[in-house]
């Protein structure tokens, strides 16, 4: 089934505080869109506007081909007949019914038969790998497994779209970790279209085909994970994706294809634009040297901090920082002279002013 | 883009539009409860307090004797001016608002000392017995609260007034002085030990519910154990004793049981007797600005104190199950602190249910002689000579209709309180944060303010004539359940707010994007989730309404008359052992049903009162 999901400037407030301001986005059909961004940014509020939890104060939402919400033509289609599945944060799941119960509350309305329901929550039960677990009730399980069960529950009832609140948010980092390859695995199964909301960048890009990033109630950009990652539209979305931070420092473009930073120079692709910027460098993108060669700018190790699989190297020359990450296990130590050179490929520079990204 | 669409609209498109957002407004399920609660609420409490008022500036049928050249309904401040000013209104309206007074702040800082130290000695101390302790201190609350009153009259009144002898004079032999038999300190000291437990319960609820991190860090801090209690623990549970405070003050502002039965042999006033007897006398006028002084003043006192303290806290649940912080030792004093508790619960929970019981069985009040015991209170078959020819009350059909009555009132005030409180709880919870479930609650909590005898007096004023389409009321036990259902929406809405909140908003949600109507949301989820929380709300309810007399004293007619409002009829009419027969029945019928309903679902007591 083509179910896209359409928004169109859709604004919602809470009194003064302005939650979505004027959002518009489309969801395409079959995809996995992730809501990121902190907490507080209007993530959840968008979410509920499409499920029709929540009354928007102006905007259009289609879901389909169907317009589901509209403030000037005064439409609103209530949440149940919208043909959406959530999963709630804290699941909802309904403490007094088992879960075979919380399975077919949603069935009975549909008026399915017997048979039909035993089927759904089977096979449902199956995808989440929770078979046998029918008669328990919510107390009776264990954080994940209510989790599995939320999934289930919202599988059986065969939405169009899938909406989730921060899933995984309250499990623990073990079970997050199998739990996204699940989600990511349903998801290439059932191919329905999916809105996920997290605060969390790691889930974002491992599990999501498209990444829109909020900030205040509005998106700063909305692109694949890796070019969110490679090609952050502006330096809010630069800083808040990564881990360890991207480096961000100011310079002067001096010529077409070099930044003045004071005390050195880093050549950059070739740019039209002259003036200032801000520079944003990440940091598996700088390479250590431990003897001085062309182009390389010499620093010292401040901190080394190894981790297995790599090390991170804080670099300090004056007052400039740098963040550096290096894949296994380095040779350097604490306080040893280092020279770096710059990938030149992923340097981004940004406009000092408008702080967004400027185009080569 | 917004704009562009608005623009493209003709004028018709937009009022339709419109018309669709407002006709979706209104068909939410929480803006059409809460409609109807507004109205129903206007009915129930705005418009009989209008009526009120009007009444005391209207001239009736009755001051056309008082007042030259008026006719029936011209407005006038004849009854305002009688009755503040001269002497008039220095015997009925500044004497008896003096009495008030006096009485309700006494028994509310005597309540307040005796709640706040147990409840201290129970939360914070090694005392042994702590859910004994704990379990007596509710006994008052399924007592009537002038039970301790007439027990004070069986063990001091003296010959005076009443023609016989209490138990004291009958030992001493000396007669008991008027001050220790009647009037102010009698009524302090019973509704004080009478209402003690409202402060217990929020207060050793409060005390629970700190977290003991916050006194283990002031002693890290290097405070001592007085510092902490002044500087940490007094000020968390203040909105606990302001709650309990306003409480306790516009009930005892309220009462009429106690001053009735303690202060009237020495024409000790209060306002709420002083109403009594002008409505008695069908004097409304009067007695209703009598009415409004009281309310005003209760208002006033209880809006003092939320200033004071700002009280809206003490509103929310308390959260968070502190731990127990460490026990104050009491070493060599917990003998001495244990007798005293002990005795202390056995003159209050225990001693004036024994005295009615054995007053009970005493034939001629006052003579204290063994063959002058009896069953024939309980059970006699009716002497001309004992209790005007009134049979005994287990043979009574008068009791036995009043308990009737009781019983349904009872029931039925707890089923519309359940009621109302799904209702108000669902409208004010899913409405938070609009104007319209701030105002549904701001209106369900006037009647909070308003003292019981004085809430009674509003319902004559209205429902002596039609009202829109509700029937001329007054006289019909129909009233008596409007009128206690009416006095109980604070704490419906407190309850079921409390419940409603227990409800995560989520689970409904969920419910809704499974396609379920609101009907089926409500039957299916709120109810089963909520269901606890009511029926305790049902079981305090039902209690409180067993044992209300001040509420329903002007409202009463023989007909409707319940066990409560029959025990001031035999007070009055001098048969005290019936009486105590009486209340001692009433109490025993409120312990059946607490016992019955306490089966249901683990509704507690504890539980409905928030704890
Ligand atoms: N029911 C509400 N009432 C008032 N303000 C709200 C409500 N829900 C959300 N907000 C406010 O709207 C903003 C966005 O909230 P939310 O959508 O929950 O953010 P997120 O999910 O991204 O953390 C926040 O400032 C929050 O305080
Ligand atoms: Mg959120």
């Amino acid at each position: 089934m083509e179910t896209p999901i359409i928004v169109k400037n859709l604004t919602k407030k809470f009194g003064d505080v302005v939650a979505v301001n004027d959002v518009s986005i489309t969801i395409e059909p079959h995809e996995f869109l992730t809501l990121l961004g902190p907490s507080g940014c209007g993530k959840t509020t968008l979410l509920r506007c499409i499920a029709g939890l929540e009354d928007p104060d102006d905007g259009e939402i289609y879901i389909g081909d169907k317009l589901i919400y509209s403030h000037v033509k005064g439409i609103s289609v209530p949440p149940g007949q919208r043909e959406l599945g959530m999963v709630f944060q804290n699941y909802a799941l309904w403490p007094h019914m088992t879960v075979y119960k919380n399975m077919t509350f949603a069935l009975e309305i549909q008026k399915l038969s017997k048979e039909e329901m035993d089927r759904r929550v089977k096979e449902s039960l199956e995808e989440v790998k929770m078979s046998g677990y029918e008669d328990r009730y919510p107390r009776e399980m264990s954080g994940g497994q209510q989790q599995r069960i939320a999934l289930a529950r919202m599988l059986a009832y065969r939405p169009r779209v899938f909406l989730m609140d921060e899933p995984l948010s309250n499990l623990d980092a073990r079970l997050r970790m199998d739990m996204r390859t699940e989600l990511k695995r349903l998801h290439h199964i059932s191919d329905a279209t999916t809105l996920y909301v997290t605060h969390d960048q790691l889930e974002a890009m491992t599990m999501s085909s498209k990444i829109a990033v909020m900030k205040l109630g509005v998106i700063q950009q909305l692109d694949t994970p890796d070019k969110v990652y490679h090609f952050p539209g502006n330096l809010f979305v630069a800083d808040f994706i990564g881990n360890p931070k991207i480096n961000l420092m100011p310079g002067w473009v001096s010529r077409q294809d070099l930044v003045d930073m004071g005390k050195f120079n880093i050549p950059v692709k070739t740019y039209n634009k002259r003036g200032d910027v801000v520079v944003g460098l990440r940091p598996e993108d700088i390479i250590v040297h431990d003897t001085p060669t062309d182009n390389t700018v010499e620093f010292t190790a401040y901190s080394v901090l190894p981790s297995g699989a790599d090390t991170t190297i804080i670099a300090h020359m004056g007052d400039t920082e740098l963040i550096i990450k290096e894949m296994g296990v380095s040779k350097i130590q604490m306080d040893q002279k280092i020279w770096l050179s710059f990938k030149q490929d992923a340097i981004n520079l940004y406009d000092k002013e408008t702080e967004d990204l400027i185009q080569s | 883009m917004a704009v562009a669409l608005q623009e493209s609209q003709s004028p018709g498109q937009l009022w339709q539009a419109r018309l669709r957002r407002f006709v979706r407004w209104i068909t939410t399920p929480h803006v059409i409860l809460s409609i109807i609660m507004i109205v129903v609420m206007f009915y129930l409490v705005i418009i009989p307090l209008y009526r009120m008022v009007v009444t005391t500036i209207t001239v009736s049928e009755m001051d056309l004797r008082m007042i030259q050249g008026v006719e029936i309904g011209d407005l006038t401040l004849y009854h305002w001016i009688r009755m503040l000013t001269g002497k008039i209104g220095q015997l009925m309206t500044y004497e008896p608002l003096v009495h008030s007074v006096t009485v309700a702040l006494g028994a509310t800082f005597l309540a307040l000392a005796i709640g706040g130290l147990m409840a201290w000695l129970v939360c914070r101390t090694d005392i042994p017995g702590r859910e004994t302790i704990h379990m007596l201190a509710q006994v008052p609350y399924i007592m009537p609260s002038w039970t301790i009153a007439m027990a004070w009259l069986v063990l001091f009144k003296n010959q005076k007034s009443g023609g016989t002898m209490g138990l004291l004079e009958f030992i001493t032999g000396a007669p008991t002085p008027d001050w220790l038999a009647y009037g102010a300190f009698p009524i302090i000291v019973s509704s004080g030990l009478h209402y003690y437990t409202f402060f217990f319960l929020f207060i050793s609820a409060a005390l629970l519910s700190i977290d003991s991190c916050l006194e283990e860090a002031g002693e890290l801090a290097g405070a001592g154990r007085w510092r902490i209690m002044r500087k940490i623990t007094f000020p968390l549970v203040i909105p606990a004793i302001a709650s309990g405070f306003i409480m306790t003050f516009s009930k005892a502002m309220g009462t009429f049981g106690g001053p009735n039965v303690l202060g009237l042999p020495i024409r000790y006033y209060t306002l709420s007797t002083m109403l009594k007897s002008n409505t008695g006398i069908g004097n409304n006028g009067d007695a209703f600005v009598t009415g409004i002084v009281l309310i005003l003043f209760a208002m006033v006192t209880v809006m003092l104190n939320q200033k004071i303290v700002g009280t809206r806290k003490s509103y929310e649940t308390i959260g968070g199950r502190g731990f127990m912080s460490k026990k104050v030792k009491l070493r060599n004093f917990k003998p001495i602190i244990v007798a005293g508790v002990v005795v202390f619960q056995f003159i209050i929970a225990v001693l004036p249910l024994v005295l009615l019981v054995v007053s009970s069985f005493m034939l001629r009040d006052g003579n204290y002689s063994l063959e002058n015991f009896t069953l024939a209170h309980w059970l006699g078959k009716g002497d001309i000579k004992i209790n005007s020819g009134e049979p005994g009350i287990l043979r009574n059909p008068k009791v036995w209709m009043g308990a009737w009555n009781s019983i349904r009132l009872s029931i039925l005030t707890a089923l519309f309180t359940a009621l109302s409180g799904v209702i108000l709880g669902y409208a004010i919870v899913k409405g938070r944060g609009t104007r319209l479930s701030k105002i549904v609650e701001q209106m369900s909590f006037i009647p909070y303010v308003i003292p019981g005898i004085a809430f009674g007096a509003v319902y004559i004023a209205m429902f002596t004539k039609p009202v829109g389409p509700i029937p001329a009321l007054y006289g019909t036990f129909a009233l008596l359940v409007v009128v206690s259902v009416a006095k109980h929406l604070p704490f419906s809405a407190r309850s079921g707010v409390s419940a409603m909140l227990q409800v995560g908003k989520e689970l409904e949600e969920a419910a809704s994007l499974a396609g379920a109507t609101p009907w089926r949301r409500f039957v299916r989820i709120i109810f089963p989730l909520t269901s606890t929380g009511f029926v305790s709300g049902f079981l305090l309810t039902f209690i409180s309404t067993m044992r209300e007399l001040s509420l329903i004293i002007l409202l009463v007619t023989p007909t409707t008359a319940v066990l409560a409002s029959m025990t001031m009829r035999y007070i009055e009419n001098g048969n005290d052992q019936q009486a105590n027969a009486v209340i001692i029945l009433l109490i025993v019928l409120v312990m059946i049903g607490n016992f019955i309903i306490s089966r249901f679902r683990g509704g507690s007591l504890k539980k409905g009162l928030g704890m």
